[in-house]
């Protein structure tokens, strides 16, 4: 088996890489906790949960054989491009549920491009989305 | 190394634990897809500090498709399952 780097030195970083990374995770579930409604709580769903998997398979992508490390590649890469999808699939759901609370938007572009009926309840469209 | 590795074990699973609390407290149907997304990417994180431990590659592939199922099933929900539920 041959390493991607070997010794103590790539020992030492991929340790810092992996500590930091689980740091990183669990600053973002302590936000997922602590912050008060969904658009904050969104924030802390993805970033640090993102950065946390990318240093913590970056620090596993070290201590395996060259083609795993490529495959990690491929999971870092996929996570990346779908937590930001996720999130903008959350925050439009819940915008359009309601979910969201008044005074957590600053700026609001969207509201006079929607029906009418999707913020003061009512029967909404069936075909709705 | 191994102390490394208990370290960030014992991180990951405290934070599994609060994004378990958010998943049962709720309040919304959307926070608990978000808390749910965030055990998966967790799940992905301690298989992946699985294989840096044992130098095992094939467990690999693992890492993916529970990332790929993980983002299918979070997205379908939020897409689907929220529709039927009004806030005010």
């Amino acid at each position: 088996m041959n390493p991607v780097a070997a010794g103590p030195v790539a020992d030492i970083v991929s340790a810092v890489l992996m500590l930091v990374g689980a740091l990183s995770c669990l600053l973002g579930a302590i936000g997922l906790v602590r912050l008060p409604d969904l658009p904050a709580r969104l924030q802390a769903a993805t970033k640090p949960q993102t950065l946390g998997l990318v240093l913590i398979l970056l620090g596993t992508a070290l201590r395996v054989e060259l083609a795993s490390a490529v495959t990690l590649v491929l999971v870092v890469l996929f996570q990346v491009i779908t937590a930001p999808v996720l999130s903008q699939l959350v925050g439009r759901a819940a915008y359009r549920s309601g979910a969201m609370p008044d005074d957590a938007l600053v700026v609001d572009e969207l509201a006079g491009h929607l029906p009418a009926d999707t913020s003061v309840g009512g029967d909404p469209p069936s075909d709705r989305d | 190394m191994g102390a490394v590795f208990a370290i960030v074990l014992v991180m990951v699973g405290v934070s599994a634990a609060l994004a378990l609390y958010r998943l049962l407290r709720g309040p919304t149907t959307l926070d608990r897809i978000v808390a749910l997304d965030v055990v998966v990417v967790l799940t992905v994180v301690a298989a992946g500090v699985y294989v840096a431990y044992y130098r095992d590659g094939s467990n690999i592939p693992l890492l993916a498709a529970v990332a790929l199922v993980g983002f299918v099933g979070s997205t379908a929900a939020a897409r689907l399952a929220v529709r039927r539920e009004r806030h005010r």
